[in-house]
């Protein structure tokens, strides 16, 4: 069988993989394009910043932070810190992708995200015969396209969608279907518990540059180490 | 509204965007110009999904209140505690939406439908 045979399935199990997913994502896209027009930027600046930056959390950061005219460096260093996490989603993937060529591993870079990273992983850990790259850029692409056009929709709206609704939980209600079958032996499952109370805590007393997440995720990380160092000897 | 001119939120967006790409970019341009990825790293990139996964749910569901009751009876911590079951029990991302949001609205609205 020829690669480009290979190629459609793997993309269109991608795609399938996609679709829940993109129902967390869509009211996230919403309230990321609507907070931006209220904040002062343009229909354009909204549109051309998902383009260029594509992550929504720092999305929603920097809009917050211009709104309340904070500073240059303070926007784009609260932006950048909150991507620190996707260097550790880049070392992670990039062995399942090494074989690509750069220009495909640079657009797989581009549409890097959360869901992207942890749908694929899970399907590479459980299916060896699953096309990497393929069924990576179904999944990934289609969180982009509906991106897109979640927040262009949102700023063109404007404020019209009623907070109460609370829609933008949508978002942790995917991380949390994403997060227990990751949580599948001792070691993954202390890295879970630990990342979150350790998210928790620093969220609730507060730590400078927004570095919550890269210390609560490092914990995690060093407590799945242990354990299993623990249990091998 | 802000005070930023309209070169200063591009300039923002261009810079944020290029640094962004340089974070996703890294390992995945670096790995390809090595030959293995060493067992050690594997080792601790094991545990990365778990940590990341739970670090980004546990703050945007909980909110540390006063007391340990106002705490845990807070509708998204019920919400967000009947769909970590329905997620436990089938693995599945769009069922964990429905039956989080379905609780989420029945505890912010249910009282004053009943009522």
């Amino acid at each position: 069988m020829s690669s480009s045979e290979r190629f459609r399935p793997d993309l269109v199990a991608g795609v399938r993989t996609a679709g829940p997913i993109l129902v967390g994502i869509l009211p996230f896209a919403l309230v990321t394009g609507i907070s931006a027009i209220g904040a002062g930027l343009t229909i354009g600046e909204a549109i051309g910043m998902s383009l260029v930056v594509f992550a929504g959390a720092s999305q929603l950061a920097a809009i917050d932070l211009i709104g309340s005219d904070a500073p240059f460096l303070v926007v784009v260093g609260t932006a950048v810190v909150i991507n620190v996490r996707m260097v550790m989603y880049s070392a992670s993937l990039a062995p399942y992708l090494r074989a690509c060529s750069l220009r495909a591993r640079g657009v797989a870079a581009y549409v890097l995200t959360d869901q992207a990273y942890a749908a694929s992983v899970a399907e590479y850990e459980t299916n060896e015969a699953r096309g990497r790259l393929p069924y990576y850029l179904g999944v990934a692409l289609s969180i982009w396209v509906v991106w897109q056009i979640g927040t262009a929709v949102g700023a063109v709206l404007g404020a019209g969608v009623p907070d109460a609704l609370g829609l933008e939980f949508a978002l942790p209600l995917v991380f949390l279907a994403l997060l227990l079958p990751a949580m599948k032996d001792a070691g993954t499952t202390a890295a879970g518990l630990v990342g979150g109370a350790v998210a928790l805590a620093v969220g609730t007393v507060g730590v400078p540059l927004n570095l919550d997440l890269p210390i609560a995720a490092a914990s995690g990380v060093a407590a799945g180490v242990v354990v299993d160092t623990w249990r091998d000897t | 509204m802000t005070a930023w001119s309209h070169a200063g939120v591009w300039a923002a967006i261009a810079v944020i965007g290029i640094c962004t790409f340089a974070l996703r970019f890294s390992f995945i341009y670096l790995f390809g110009r090595i030959d293995a990825v060493p067992p050690r790293i594997r080792r601790v990139l094991r545990y990365v999904p778990a940590a990341v996964l739970a670090a980004l749910v546990v703050p945007s569901v909980v909110a540390v209140e006063a007391t340990v009751g106002a705490t845990l009876l807070d509708d998204r911590v019920l919400a967000g505690a009947v769909a970590a079951a329905v997620a436990w029990r089938t693995e599945n991302v769009l069922a964990t939406i429905v039956v989080g949001m379905g609780t989420l609205w029945a505890l912010r609205f249910g009282p004053a439908l009943l009522g």
